[in-house]
This record gives C-alpha cells, sequence and structure tokens, in this order.
C-alpha cells in the first residue's frame, strides 16, 4: 500500500508551516473576538434603550449578519469596497473588519440577552439599600452579567476560529492554503499526500476548537 | 451601476440559485435525518452506538465545514471512496448540520420536566403515549427556534460549496468577478440572490417562533 501522506507532513518543516498557517486562523479569531466583546458590550447596552431610531438600526443590523454568509462580507470588503472608495487592503485587514463586524452583532445580542435577563427585583433591591445608580451596575448588575456572558463569548471564539477558515477564499495563506501547498510541492514523491495531510487539519482544528468549548459547556454548568 | 450587465447575468445567478436551493435543502433534509436517529440512540442510551454518536457530534461541531469538506472531497479518493461534488455537498452539509441538529433536538428532550413523564405515566399513560402526546410536543415546541436557526445557518454555509467546484451563487460570483471585473454588479446581485433565498426563511422563522411561544404559555 502506497503512503497515506501522514510521511509527508514529518518531512522537513512541513508540519511546523502548516502550524503557522493554523496560527493566521486562531491570531485573527483573536483580534477579532476581542474587538468584537468591546463593541458588542457597548452595543448590547445601547440596545436595551427604548430609543426606537436605535431599535431599528440594529435590527436591521443584527438580520443583515444573521442573513449574509461571511464569506459574502468577505468579498464585499475585499473586492467590493476596495473598488468603490479605491483603497488598498490588506487580505487580513479585510477578515478583521468582517469578523469584527459579525461578532460584534453576536456579542451585541448577547449581551442585551444577559442584561434583560436579571431580574428587575435585582435592581429595585439594590436601589432600596441605597446604593447609587453607579453602584448598582458596579457591585449587582455588572457581575451577574459577566457570569452569564463568559461562557457564551468563549464559545464565539469557536465558531469564530471555525469561519476564520474562510480567508482562504480572500487569498490568505491559512492552514488548508499551506496544506495544499504541501501536497502539490510533494505530488510527485507522494501522490496520495492529500489523504494524510487533509486528515491532519482535520483533527488540527478539532483538537483547537474541542477543548475551547468543552470549557465554555462546563462554565456554563458551573455558573448558571 | 451597470444594470445591463447585471440583467445579462440573471439567467446564470438563477441557476445558481437553484442548484443552491437544492443541495441546501437535500443538506437540511439530510441533516435532520442525521439528528433524529442520533438523538434517539442518544435517549435510548445504546452502548456502544451512544459512545459513537457523542464522537461524531463533537467532532462535526468542532470542525469548520469548509475543512470537512476538504477532506471527503481531496481525501477520501484517495483511498479509493469518490463521490460526485453534488453528493459530497449533500452529505456534508447532512454531516455538520445532524451534528447541530441533534445538540438541538437532545436540548428539547432535555428541557421537558421529568415530572411531566410521570405524571403522564401516574395517569395510567403507556410510555410510548407518554411520549407521543405528552413528552413529544414540549420538545418539539422549544426545539424550533433551534432547528430554524440552524436551517439558516446550514443555507449559508452552502457559500463554501464554490470550493469543491460546484456552481453555486458564491462560484457564479466569484467567476463573474474574475471574467469581465464587473466587480459590483455582480456583489450587488449576490447580496440580492442571498436576500431572496434567506430573508424568507429568516421571517418565517421569526413568525413561528412568536407563534410556538405563544402555544407554550397558553393564553
Amino acid at each position: 500500500m502506497q503512503s497515506l501522506g501522514i510521511d509527508v507532513l514529518l518531512r522537513g518543516t512541513n508540519f511546523l508551516r502548516l502550524l503557522s498557517g493554523l496560527w493566521v486562523a486562531v491570531r485573527i479569531s483573536l483580534i477579532s473576538v476581542a474587538i468584537s466583546i468591546a463593541f458588542g458590550i457597548v452595543m448590547g447596552m445601547l440596545m436595551t434603550s427604548k430609543n426606537r431610531i436605535l431599535q431599528v438600526i440594529f435590527r436591521i443590523y443584527l438580520e443583515i449578519v444573521r442573513i449574509m454568509p461571511q464569506m459574502v462580507l468577505l468579498f464585499i470588503v475585499y473586492f467590493g469596497t476596495t473598488r468603490v472608495f479605491g483603497w488598498n487592503l490588506s487580505s487580513e485587514k479585510a477578515a478583521v473588519i468582517v469578523f469584527s463586524f459579525w461578532g460584534t452583532a453576536e456579542m451585541g445580542d448577547l449581551v442585551r440577552g444577559a442584561l434583560i435577563s436579571i431580574p428587575k427585583i435585582q435592581y429595585e433591591s439594590a436601589r432600596a439599600l441605597g446604593m447609587k445608580e453607579k453602584d448598582v451596575y458596579l457591585y449587582v448588575i455588572l457581575p451577574q452579567t459577566i457570569r452569564r456572558m463568559i461562557p457564551l463569548s468563549i464559545n464565539l471564539i469557536t465558531r469564530m476560529i471555525k469561519t476564520t477558515s474562510l480567508v482562504m477564499m480572500i487569498g490568505m495563506v491559512e492552514v488548508l492554503k499551506v496544506g495544499q501547498q504541501i501536497i502539490e510541492a510533494n505530488r510527485r514523491t507522494s501522490p496520495n499526500a492529500a489523504f494524510g495531510v487533509f486528515a491532519v487539519v482535520f483533527i488540527l482544528y478539532f483538537l483547537i476548537c474541542w477543548p475551547i468549548s468543552r470549557l465554555s459547556v462546563w462554565l456554563e454548568k458551573r455558573w448558571a | 451601476m451597470d444594470l445591463a450587465v447585471m440583467q445579462s447575468y440573471l439567467p446564470l445567478y438563477r441557476d445558481a440559485l437553484f442548484l443552491t436551493l437544492r443541495i441546501g435543502w437535500q443538506g437540511v433534509f439530510l441533516a435532520l435525518v442525521f439528528g433524529l436517529v442520533c438523538v434517539i440512540i442518544l435517549h435510548l442510551k445504546i452502548p456502544v452506538l451512544k459512545t459513537l454518536t457523542g464522537f461524531y457530534v463533537e467532532l462535526f461541531r468542532n470542525t469548520p465545514l469548509l475543512v470537512q469538506l476538504f477532506f471527503l472531497y481531496f481525501a477520501l479518493p484517495r483511498i479509493g471512496i469518490r463521490m460526485t461534488p453534488e453528493f459530497t455537498g449533500c452529505l456534508g452539509l447532512g454531516l455538520i448540520g445532524g451534528a447541530y441538529m441533534t445538540e438541538t433536538f437532545r436540548s428539547g428532550l432535555e428541557s421537558v420536566p421529568k415530572i411531566q413523564e410521570e405524571s403522564a405515566q401516574s395517569l395510567g399513560m403507556t410510555p410510548l403515549l407518554a411520549f407521543r402526546h405528552v413528552i413529544l410536543p414540549q420538545a418539539v415546541a422549544s426545539s424550533v427556534p433551534g432547528i430554524l436557526a440552524n436551517v439558516i445557518f446550514l443555507l449559508k454555509e452552502t457559500s463554501v460549496f464554490s470550493t469543491i467546484s460546484l456552481m453555486d451563487l458564491m462560484f457564479t460570483a466569484k467567476d463573474l468577478i474574475g471574467m469581465y471585473a464587473k466587480t459590483i454588479e455582480c456583489l450587488v446581485l449576490l447580496v440580492i440572490f442571498y436576500l431572496i433565498m434567506l430573508l424568507p426563511v429568516s421571517v418565517a422563522g421569526s413568525v413561528l417562533e412568536r407563534r410556538l411561544r405563544h402555544a407554550e404559555f397558553g393564553d
């Protein structure tokens, strides 16, 4: 039986290259998640306001994010806006913009959900104890909100990592692309390398996302 | 924007939409079947199958569809398993969707309090009767929003099919941009066609969700 390509990965720096490709995806997700959390918290707080115009704007924003595939958003930012506005955008910047746009909506909705899930009695009791409005938020509402949000935002990280596999489509060299390059480079010596390489990529994604999503489930159970 | 150009692209986009819809719905159907089978296995706690199901669900929930498709379409032929792009698309969508549906169905079943089953049985209902008339309706009602969210997610995910050379909406847009460089026109059409495909599902989802919530809480 011919080799299935695991040996190709052990040759030279191939495996390291694959890992550095994975790091590209992880790096973009971490940057985007950080931006999303910051903007998401602001957005979530604004969403609980009674302002009609704000509500309509956020409703449309959420619906766009809900309906448009991330790939379409990537294409719009990477090919569309550069054409319309005539600027230069690296694919990494485009990816961060798109994933932050998406993540902010998700995060905003989570924050809103967490905020309105705090029973009204918590606010009232805190005020009845004579706490200042600032202290009500700082010592009563925020700690509870954050506890509810942390598992959900961790969950967002895994979804982000999974979605960043799409950046390959706007020309970033991430793990799948590196995999393809390795396969092409070794086409003659091991024609079946595709099996080993793509199986390893599959497993690598699992090894990164699975522990994170377990952590999120565990925290959710513990803090619920 | 050049409207005449957009008009000339319309038939191409229409065909792509039909292809996307066909594969999308077949995939969603497969996903529902896989999810149902898996959740029954988990519910009945069938020994070995239970572990395998758990492994499948975790594996497919924690990897991107793009990577799964690459594995199915480029890796499997190397060990002699060959599939057409269309079949691969359906299968890939079915597999990832099945994993998500299993989770949704499971949390739906878990959301029904145990006392419901006990009460039904103490009224003299057989386990099957209790499951059919007491547990299932409540479980379905609480998992419908999740199922619809999964359907939208799956239909959105079809956009990665272009990587395994299926001529879906994404592929058509990419191809036309590459050939004629009418970037804006192509992207506008792309957005319009995704809206045509997904807006009705999304709206129907919200309406259904509201009605079910109504049913759940009575009055």
